[in-house]
C-alpha cells in the first residue's frame, strides 16, 4: 500500500512545481523566454523532472499513482507551453509581418517594358487576317534582279520609273541588280514557284530614292496580295480588299475603287478604304493600289492567261499605320526613337 | 496638268456655280486623281483706275510715298485718296486699284490711316494679284496693253475670276495632257456632246499644202526598232509685229495652267501645246541656215538650249539640225540660237510626231524635262500635228497681225494606223465581275473614239490615234469599267484552298521578336545604308549602291549592329540614356559573280537555266541584333543602378538560342571593334553564328556613345535553318535530387566555361544541373590561380541518390577538370 502521506507529500510538490512552471509559462513574452521557462520547468533537471526520476524510489504498490499525478502534472505544463507557443508565435508573425510592411508606389524597377515596333506588329496583324482566309505569307529577297522587279512585271525598259531618280541600283548597273521598288516581284517568284491556285501576301520592306519628308521614306513597308486561279474577277478583288478593311477598321468599312495606271495589272486601281473612325469624322482615305494582273505578267510567269486570272493588290504599312493612328509625321516610325515604340506597348 | 475652267467651258459644258468641285468629282471618276484648285482666291471690288494726281512726300525713315487722287468710276465712289510707296507710275496712267473690302487671299484691304492720309484702298503690283513675281512697282494697265474703262472690273479683266483645277495624269494618258483629252473626257464621263478643238483649228485658216522647204528625216539610228520621228510639218508666217502683247485672256490662262508668260509668239505655242497637247516650236526664220534636218546627234556634237546650258550630246540624241549643226534637241528643247526675239518678224512653224522612248531617254539623259518632253514621253496623238500647226498659224495671224506664207513648207511621214483589237463580247463582264451591258460596253468604247467591227462572238476596236496604250482586250476592259463605272463591280470574297498557315521561320521568328520585347528590349528598323567602314566592319564584302541617296551611305549594311549605333546615338541625343535595343533585318553580302549581263525578255517564261541564274544575287540573311548601352536598372530606393555590360548581350542572345531550342556556346573571341576582353563568340553545334561583346571604346567613342555599350548579332537565319526539329523527351524523374557544391582551384586564364564542360563531362549522366555560382581570387589562393565554385544537382531516373554515390560522381568530375586543366579541390 502506498503511503497516503508520501502521496499527499508528493501532490503538494507537484502542484507547487506546476504552479511555478504556469507562472514563468504566463510571463514568457517571447518565444525564447517560453523555451527557457520550458527547460527550466519540464526539461531535464527540473523539478518536475526530479519528481518524475524518484518515481522509482516510490514502492510499486503506489508507483502507479504516483505516476499518474506527475504525469498530469507535467501534462498541465505542456499543455500551456503550446497555447502560449501559439500565442506568441502568432504575435510575433504579425510583428514581422508589419515590420515587412512596404510602400507599394516606391518599388524598385528591374527590368524596363521592351516592345516590338508597330509597324512589325501591323504587319504580322495584316499577315493574320490573311492566313485566316488560307492564305500563306511569301517572302523574297529585297536585292532583287531587275527582271523580277520590272521586266517580269510588264514595266517597260523606258518606263521613267526605271529611273536612277526612283530606283537605288546596286553598282555596277550593268549587272541589272536592283533595291526592289515593290513587293511585286515576290508576286512573280510566287507565279514561278508555287502550285496553283496561289493566294498569297508578301509584305517587306521596298525602297525608292525620295527624299524623306511627313508622307515619304526611301524605305518604307509594303503588303503586297496575289491571287492567281480560274474565274476570279474584280469583284473578288474588290470583296477580298473589303473584308480586310472591316477587320482593320470596324464593319462599317469598305472599299472604293478609282481607274488608275500600273503596269503590272490591267485593269488597274486606286483603292479608296473608307475610315470609320478618322481623326474629324468618317472620310475615304487613299489605301494603295490594285487591279487584275496583266496578262503579260501571267505569260512571263509561264501561266496561260487564257485559264488564269489573277487579282494584286499592294498598300503601304506606314501609310497605314499614320491613318490608323492619326501620325501627322513618318519620320517618327524609321528614327528608333524608342519612345515612340513605346506608345504602342505590344497593342497594335 | 492644271485645266483653266474658262478654257475648258469653251468645250464642254461646266456648272455656273461650283465648277471646280464638280469637275474633280467627274474626272476622279473616270480616274484622273484630284491634285489642287488653283486661283479664285481674290474678292472685289478690284476695279480700273486713274491716276490724276500725286504728291511726293520723303518721310523720316528715307523712304519717299505717294499721296495719290484716284479715279475709280463714279460706281465705286468716285476719286480716292491713296497712299502708295511705289514709284514707277505717273499723272494719267491706268492701275489696279483694290478697295476696301477687297480680299487678296486672305489678306483684307480696308481705309486705313498711313502716313498721314486715310489711304482708301491700295494701287496693286503683280505681285499683290498673285500675277506675276513683278513688286519693283504698281501694274500700268497701258504699259501692259491690258484694256479696260475706269470702274471696269478688274477681276475678270485679268483673268483673276477664272479658277484651274488641277489633276494628276497617269504616264499611260497622255493625250489627256490637254484640253481637247480633257474635254472628251468630261464629255464621255457626263454624256455630252465633244466638238474636237483639232477639227475647229484645222478648219480656221487656209491652210493649203505649201512645200519648197528642204525638210528630211534622217535617223539611221531607230530606237527599239521606232524610228525617232514619224511626221514633221513645216509652215510659216511672215511679218508678225513684235509691239503686241500677249493679250490678258492667254496670259490669264497660261498662269493658270502653271506657265509664265513669255512673249507672244511663245505664249501662242505654249497655248496650243496646252490646247491640242501637240508641243509646237517657232523658229526665227531668219536665223535659219538652210532647210532642217531630223538625225541622231554625231559624236562630240554640242548644242545651247534656250535655258543657256550648253550641253554635250549623246549619239542616242534625235536632233533638229539646219546646215550648222543641232538647233534643238528634238522634243525637249529648242536651241538658243534659232530663238524667237525681239527682231523676229518671220516665224518657221514646227509640229512633229516624236517616238514616246526616244524623247524619254534624251529627257533623263539631259536631266530636262519640259512641258513638250513630258507629252512626247507620254505619247502624242500623231494624228493632230496638222492641227496644232494651223491653230499656231491662226493665232499669229489674228494676234500676231502675222501673214500665212502659203508658198513656203514642207510636210514628211505620215500618221500610222493604229492596230485593231479582238475582244470577246462580254470580257468585259468576264474579268471584272460586272454586269456591264453590251450597248453600255460599245457606248464607253465608241465615246473614248474607237471604232468597232461588231462580229456576233467578238468586236474589233481600233484604238483612236491618241491612245496608243490600248494595246489588248484586257485595257479596253479597263476602257468599258471607267466609263460606265467601277462602282458598278460587287463585292464577293473569294475562297482560297485549305492553307498552311505561318510557314515554321516565319513563325519563329516572330517568336524571337516577341520573346525578345518580352525581355524589355525595343524594336528598331533602322535603313540599311551605311558608309563604307560601317559596311565592313564586321570584315564582309559589301554591295554598293550606284546612286545612294547620299554619297557617304552608299553601301549597304552587312550587319545591323553598325548602323545601330547611329539609332542609338539618336535617342541618347534626344535624353533617353538607357537603351536595350533590338533589330531583326535583313543583311546584304557580295556574292561572287552576282547579277547578270543581260536581262531575260519580258512576256515569256525564261528557261530554267536563265532563272537560276537571276538568282545568283547577293546573299541576303535574317540577322537579329541587340544593343544594350546605359542603366539597366536604375538607381531607386533600395537598389543602386546597374548598367549594361556583355552579360546582358549574351544573355539576349541565348534567349533567342532557347527560343529556337538551341543550346548556344559561348567562347572568347577578338574581333577588332570590339574589346578585346569582352568579346565572344556565339557558336551552335560548332559553328560560329554570331558574336557579342562590349563596343572597343574607341569605336563607341567614335560613334559618339558612352565608353561601355554591349552588342550582339546573329545570323538569325542559320539559326532557324538550326532550330531544333525533334525532341528525344524523358519521363521526369519523381524521386529526390542529392545537390552538393564543388571548389575547386584551377590557373586564372582557364575559362570557366571549358571547367564547366570537364566537370560536366567527367561526372557523367547523374549530373542534372551545373552552375557556376562563385568565382574567388586572392587571399589563400596563387597569383595565378582562382577557386570557381560549382553547384551540382544529381539525380538518377529510378533510385533516390545517397550521399555517396553524389560524391563520387562529384569526384569524377573533379578528376577531369584536374587532367584537363590542371584543377585540385580546393581545400
Amino acid at each position: 500500500m502506498p503511503n497516503p502521506d508520501e502521496n499527499a507529500d508528493l501532490g503538494a510538490r507537484v502542484d507547487a512545481a506546476v504552479t511555478a512552471a504556469l507562472a514563468a509559462i504566463e510571463t514568457a513574452t517571447t518565444t525564447a523566454e517560453l523555451q527557457a521557462a520550458k527547460a527550466a520547468h519540464n526539461g531535464q533537471g527540473s523539478e518536475l523532472a526530479a519528481l518524475n526520476g524518484s518515481l522509482r524510489d516510490i514502492a510499486p504498490e503506489g508507483r502507479k499513482a504516483a505516476g499518474q499525478l506527475i504525469g498530469a502534472g507535467r501534462g498541465r505544463v505542456a499543455q500551456a507551453i503550446a497555447a502560449r507557443q501559439g500565442e506568441l508565435a502568432a504575435a510575433e508573425e504579425a510583428a514581422q509581418l508589419e515590420a515587412e510592411r512596404v510602400d507599394v508606389t516606391a518599388l524598385p524597377r528591374i527590368r524596363t517594358a521592351g516592345g516590338r515596333h508597330p509597324l512589325s506588329m501591323l504587319v504580322d496583324e495584316m499577315s493574320d487576317v490573311f492566313v485566316g482566309m488560307g492564305w500563306e505569307v511569301a517572302e523574297g529577297p529585297e536585292l532583287e534582279h531587275e527582271w523580277y522587279n520590272f521586266d517580269a512585271l510588264n514595266v517597260d525598259p523606258d518606263h521613267p520609273a526605271r529611273g536612277e531618280s526612283d530606283t537605288f541600283y546596286v553598282a555596277p548597273a550593268e549587272r541589272h541588280m536592283v533595291l526592289r521598288t515593290q513587293t511585286s516581284p515576290v508576286q512573280m517568284r510566287s507565279m514561278l514557284t508555287r502550285e496553283l491556285p496561289i493566294y498569297v501576301v508578301a509584305p517587306g520592306r521596298v525602297y525608292r530614292t525620295d527624299d524623306i519628308d511627313a508622307t515619304h521614306l526611301p524605305v518604307f513597308t509594303q503588303l503586297e496580295g496575289l491571287a492567281v486561279d480560274t474565274g476570279l474577277t474584280m469583284a473578288h478583288l474588290r470583296g477580298t480588299l473589303e473584308h480586310l478593311a472591316r477587320i482593320m477598321f470596324g464593319a462599317e468599312a469598305k472599299i472604293r475603287l478609282r481607274p488608275n495606271y500600273f503596269p503590272f495589272t490591267e485593269p488597274s486601281a486606286e483603292m479608296d478604304v473608307w475610315h470609320p473612325g478618322m481623326r474629324g469624322g468618317p472620310r475615304w482615305v487613299e489605301w494603295g493600289g490594285c487591279g487584275m494582273v496583266n496578262p503579260n505578267v501571267l505569260r512571263a510567269a509561264g501561266l496561260d492567261p487564257e485559264v488564269y486570272s489573277g487579282f494584286a493588290f499592294g498598300m503601304g504599312i506606314e501609310r497605314t499605320l499614320q491613318f490608323r493612328y492619326q501620325l501627322d509625321d513618318m519620320r517618327d516610325m524609321i528614327e528608333g526613337d524608342v519612345r515612340f515604340t513605346e506608345q504602342f506597348g505590344m497593342v497594335i | 496638268m492644271r485645266i483653266p475652267l474658262s478654257w475648258l467651258a469653251e468645250h464642254v459644258e461646266l456648272p455656273t456655280e461650283g465648277a471646280a468641285e464638280w469637275l474633280h468629282a467627274q474626272l476622279v471618276r473616270v480616274g484622273f486623281e484630284e491634285e489642287a484648285v488653283h486661283g479664285g482666291e481674290l474678292r472685289g471690288p478690284i476695279v480700273v483706275g486713274r491716276v490724276l494726281e500725286l504728291v511726293e512726300e520723303p518721310q523720316k525713315n528715307g523712304k519717299t510715298i505717294r499721296w495719290c487722287q484716284v479715279d475709280v468710276g463714279e460706281a465705286n465712289g468716285g476719286v480716292r485718296g491713296i497712299v502708295c510707296g511705289a514709284l514707277n507710275f505717273v499723272v494719267g496712267d491706268r492701275v489696279v486699284v483694290t478697295l476696301p473690302g477687297a480680299d487678296l487671299g486672305g489678306f483684307e484691304i480696308a481705309a486705313r490711316k498711313t502716313y498721314g492720309h486715310v489711304s482708301d484702298g491700295m494701287i496693286a503690283s503683280e505681285r499683290e494679284l498673285g500675277l506675276g513675281d513683278d513688286h519693283d512697282g504698281i501694274m500700268r494697265l497701258d504699259q501692259l496693253g491690258i484694256p479696260g474703262d475706269v470702274g471696269a472690273d478688274a477681276l475678270a479683266l485679268l483673268g483673276l475670276d477664272d479658277q484651274a483645277v488641277e489633276i494628276n495624269v497617269t504616264p499611260d494618258r497622255g493625250y489627256a495632257l490637254s484640253i481637247r483629252g480633257i474635254a472628251r473626257e468630261l464629255a464621255s464621263a457626263t454624256g455630252q456632246d465633244f466638238t474636237d478643238p483639232a477639227e475647229t483649228a484645222r478648219g480656221a485658216i487656209a491652210f493649203g499644202t505649201p512645200s519648197g522647204f528642204p525638210l528630211a528625216i534622217e535617223d539611221d539610228a531607230p530606237i527599239r526598232g521606232a524610228a525617232g520621228c514619224s511626221r514633221f510639218i513645216a509652215r510659216v508666217v511672215r511679218g508678225i509685229d513684235q509691239s503686241r502683247q500677249t493679250p490678258t485672256w492667254m496670259a490669264s490662262r497660261l498662269r493658270l495652267a502653271g506657265m509664265r508668260s513669255v512673249s507672244l509668239g511663245v505664249d501662242i505655242t505654249n497655248y496650243v501645246m496646252l490646247e491640242l497637247g501637240q508641243p509646237t516650236h517657232a523658229y526665227d526664220l531668219a536665223k535659219l541656215q538652210g532647210g532642217i534636218t531630223v538625225r541622231r546627234a554625231r559624236a562630240g556634237e554640242r548644242i545651247t538650249t534656250l535655258d543657256d546650258v550648253d550641253r554635250a550630246l549623246s549619239p542616242e540624241d534625235l536632233l533638229i539640225t539646219d546646215d550648222r549643226g543641232a538647233i534643238g534637241i528634238a522634243g525637249v528643247m529648242g536651241g538658243a540660237e534659232t530663238e524667237m526675239d525681239a527682231s523676229t518678224t518671220d516665224v518657221l512653224i514646227e509640229a512633229a510626231t516624236f517616238d514616246a522612248v526616244s524623247i524619254g531617254r534624251a529627257s533623263r539623259r539631259h536631266r530636262l524635262i519640259s512641258e513638250a518632253s513630258k507629252r512626247f514621253e507620254r505619247g502624242v496623238d500623231p494624228a493632230v500635228a496638222d492641227a496644232a500647226a494651223a491653230r499656231v498659224a491662226q493665232l499669229l495671224v489674228e494676234l500676231a497681225g502675222g501673214t500665212l506664207d502659203t508658198q513656203l513648207g514642207a510636210e514628211v511621214g505620215e500618221v500610222p494606223a493604229m492596230r485593231p483589237i479582238t475582244i470577246p463580247v462580254g470580257f468585259w463582264s468576264t474579268l471584272t465581275g460586272a454586269d456591264y451591258t453590251v450597248d453600255e460596253a460599245r457606248a464607253a468604247l465608241q465615246a473614248i473614239g474607237s471604232a468597232i467591227d461588231q462580229g456576233e462572238q467578238s468586236w474589233t476596236v481600233t484604238p483612236p490615234t491618241w491612245r496608243p496604250d490600248l494595246v489588248d482586250r484586257e485595257s479596253l476592259v479597263e476602257e468599258v469599267a471607267r466609263i460606265v463605272g467601277f462602282d458598278r463591280i460587287p463585292s464577293v470574297l473569294p475562297v482560297a484552298p485549305p492553307g498552311r498557315g505561318l510557314t515554321r521561320g516565319q513563325r519563329l521568328r516572330r517568336r524571337v521578336a516577341d520573346g525578345l520585347a518580352a525581355a524589355g528590349l525595343t524594336e528598331v528598323l533602322v535603313a540599311p545604308f551605311v558608309t563604307e567602314r560601317q559596311a565592313r566592319m564586321t570584315g564582309h564584302e559589301p554591295v554598293r549602291l550606284e546612286n545612294p541617296l547620299d554619297a557617304e551611305h552608299a553601301w549597304l549594311r552587312t550587319a545591323l549592329v553598325p548602323a545601330m549605333l547611329d539609332t542609338a546615338h539618336r535617342n541618347l541625343g534626344r535624353g533617353l540614356t538607357d537603351l536595350a535595343l533590338f533589330e531583326l533585318g535583313r543583311v546584304f553580302v557580295a556574292a561572287e559573280g552576282q547579277g547578270t549581263e543581260t536581262l531575260p525578255d519580258a512576256g515569256e517564261r525564261p528557261a530554267d537555266d536563265v532563272l537560276a541564274e537571276l538568282d545568283r544575287l547577293p546573299v541576303q540573311p535574317d540577322h537579329a541584333a541587340v544593343l544594350l548601352v546605359g542603366e539597366r536598372v536604375r538607381k531607386q530606393p533600395g537598389r543602386p543602378a546597374e548598367r549594361f555590360g556583355l552579360a546582358d548581350a549574351i544573355e539576349a542572345v541565348e534567349r533567342i538560342a532557347r527560343t529556337l531550342g538551341l543550346e548556344l556556346g559561348v567562347r572568347q573571341a577578338q574581333r577588332d571593334w570590339l574589346h578585346p576582353g569582352r568579346a565572344a563568340e556565339l557558336l551552335v553545334a560548332g559553328e560560329v553564328v554570331g558574336v557579342a561583346g562590349e563596343l572597343l571604346p574607341a569605336v563607341a567613342a567614335e560613334a559618339d556613345l558612352p565608353r561601355v555599350v554591349a552588342v550582339a548579332e546573329l545570323d538569325l537565319s542559320a539559326l532557324i535553318g538550326a532550330a531544333r526539329v525533334g525532341l528525344e523527351t524523358q519521363r521526369i524523374a519523381p524521386v529526390p535530387a542529392a545537390t552538393q557544391d564543388l571548389s575547386l582551384v584551377v590557373p586564372i586564364d582557364v575559362p570557366a566555361g571549358e571547367v564547366r564542360r570537364a566537370v560536366r563531362e567527367g561526372a557523367g549522366a547523374l549530373l542534372e544541373h551545373i552552375a557556376l555560382v562563385d568565382d574567388y581570387r586572392g587571399t589563400g589562393l596563387g597569383e595565378q590561380q582562382k577557386s570557381l565554385t560549382f553547384a551540382l544537382r544529381f539525380r538518377a531516373a529510378d533510385r533516390t541518390l545517397t550521399a555517396a554515390e553524389a560524391s563520387e560522381a562529384k569526384l569524377a568530375g573533379l578528376a577531369v577538370a584536374a587532367e584537363r586543366h590542371g584543377a585540385t579541390l580546393r581545400e
